[in-house]
């Protein structure tokens, strides 16, 4: 441990990030502002369509298979494929944001309430509830976990895909990879990833919490 | 022209199919940074998630190590290795090993713990030692989820070494670069397809792979791998 801090001391110039505070700053802010976009709308858009899958089973493997599809595009060519259609707006980086996080988004709601024991759905049916009473009170609330850990997997993948946004304009922290690329100066590559590990980081332990604060049943259990 | 008559008109062209900057050899040195890296990825994840699965130990740190590994932008990974390295095939391999190690990690570490106790109870009760358990036993059974992980981690890797061409080496990102480079969209198009097309193949052959590799025994039920940690791929 000493020995590796002893060469990022050596490596890292400690005085350039002090004088570039405000990039660090304005920066993240646009890395959070893509990445709040992207999952917020993901979701927005995921969540029907996983509902409407659970309704109609057989929805489930046409629709799953063109998330599957879709996943194997590299990012940066779909970054890339879209400026003729959406210009250099922030449509061009969310778009594709957007998309990403639906195929996750909707597999992992779609499993969520999959995973509701049936002899739960049953027992609920019995007791007299309506389809969307069952829907409300009983399936969402059991799926939380598997949908929250959804939101996860999206939230970080999405931060680490908004770095590649830098080769359309955009970016985020990305921003510090180009200049560390074109100068061969590693202090801002550096910067860069330590960032974007910690927004993902960061991310990751806010919607854990969420988790344990939305689903107050399981805690204590494991 | 519009945007599809463009593509068309691409891959129609023959000077697109011959030479250094050919797709055939874009496509082999593609599918060379992969394999390469694949195979790297699975010769570290495998031993250790086998390990660890069997032993118990360890295990939530490396799924921990292993999820915060997700975090680390694979772009920036390939340009720190090429500042450090310099150019040549170790920036990529480097970025990719460490892309494509996760998934295979955990759900090799995950197979083996998921492995019923009694089925090990019973292994040892028929006086098999460690080693016989993890080979006769638990890499049988844990079959299907290893192979769903490398397939996860191919996927990925093939879409993600487009990144290879921006450190100037090969492969089909190639089209992508020298397209966005020169606002010819028809050729990043191209490229996308060009990669979406390998991903799509080396995702059919793995599957096929995987049954394949699959206990007969397993086979039955067809549920794709039913312990599967949902959703490990993280789009490249």
């Amino acid at each position: 441990m000493i020995a590796a801090a002893a060469v990022v001391a050596q490596v890292v110039d400690f005085d350039w990030i002090g004088r570039h505070l405000d990039d660090v700053r304005n920066y993240t802010l646009e890395h959070l502002l893509l990445t709040g976009l992207a999952v917020g709308i993901g979701f927005v858009v995921a969540f029907p369509i996983a509902l409407l899958v659970q309704r109609y089973p057989r929805l489930y493997g046409p629709v799953l298979g063109l998330a599957g599809v879709l996943f194997t595009i590299p990012s940066l060519a779909l970054f890339v494929g879209i400026i003729p259609f959406t210009g250099i707006g922030i449509a061009t980086p969310l778009t594709p944001l957007v998309v990403y996080t639906l195929l996750i988004l909707v597999r992992n709601t779609v499993e969520g309430l999959r995973s509701v024991p049936s002899d739960v759905v049953e027992a609920a049916e019995a007791m007299g509830y309506s389809r969307r009473r069952r829907l409300l009170r009983v399936e969402l609330p059991l799926a939380t976990p598997v949908i929250i850990a959804g939101l996860r997997i999206a939230t970080v993948s999405t931060i680490g895909l908004v770095t590649i946004t830098v080769l359309i304009g955009w970016g985020g922290v990305g921003r510090f990879f180009l200049d560390g690329f074109a100068r061969r100066f590693a202090t801002p590559l550096l910067l860069g990833i330590a960032l974007s590990v910690l927004l993902s980081l960061v991310a990751d332990a806010g919607l854990l919490a969420l988790q344990r604060l939305a689903t107050p049943w399981a805690r204590g259990r494991r | 022209m519009s945007v599809l008559q463009g593509i068309v008109a691409w891959f129609a062209d023959p000077a697109h199919w011959s030479g250094a900057d050919g797709v055939p050899m874009r496509l082999g040195e593609h599918i060379a940074y992969c394999l390469l890296a694949t195979v790297l990825a699975t010769a570290i994840a495998l031993p250790l998630g086998l390990i660890l699965g069997h032993t118990g130990r360890g295990g939530s740190l490396a799924i921990n190590v292993s999820n915060a590994g997700r975090a680390i932008p694979t772009f920036g990974i390939v340009i720190l290795a090429f500042l450090v390295a310099g150019s040549g095939l170790l920036p990529i391999t480097v970025a990719l090993v460490l892309l494509a190690i996760p998934p295979i990690l955990t759900n090799t570490y995950v197979a083996v713990r998921g492995i019923d106790h009694e089925l090990r109870d019973a292994a040892e009760g028929m006086g098999m030692y460690g080693s016989q358990v993890l080979r006769q036993l638990e890499v049988p059974l844990a079959m299907p989820l290893i192979m769903a992980g490398i397939r996860t981690s191919a996927v990925q890797v093939v879409a993600t070494a487009t990144l290879a061409a921006f450190v100037s080496l090969g492969g089909l990102g190639r089209y992508i670069f020298d397209g966005l480079g020169q606002q010819v969209y028809a050729e990043v198009a191209a490229g996308a397809i060009l990669v979406a097309v390998l991903a799509l193949t080396v995702e059919y052959l793995l599957s096929k792979l995987q049954t394949a590799m699959t206990a007969r025994g397993l086979r039955s039920g067809q549920r794709d791998d039913p312990m599967a940690p949902k959703t490990t791929a993280t789009p490249a």
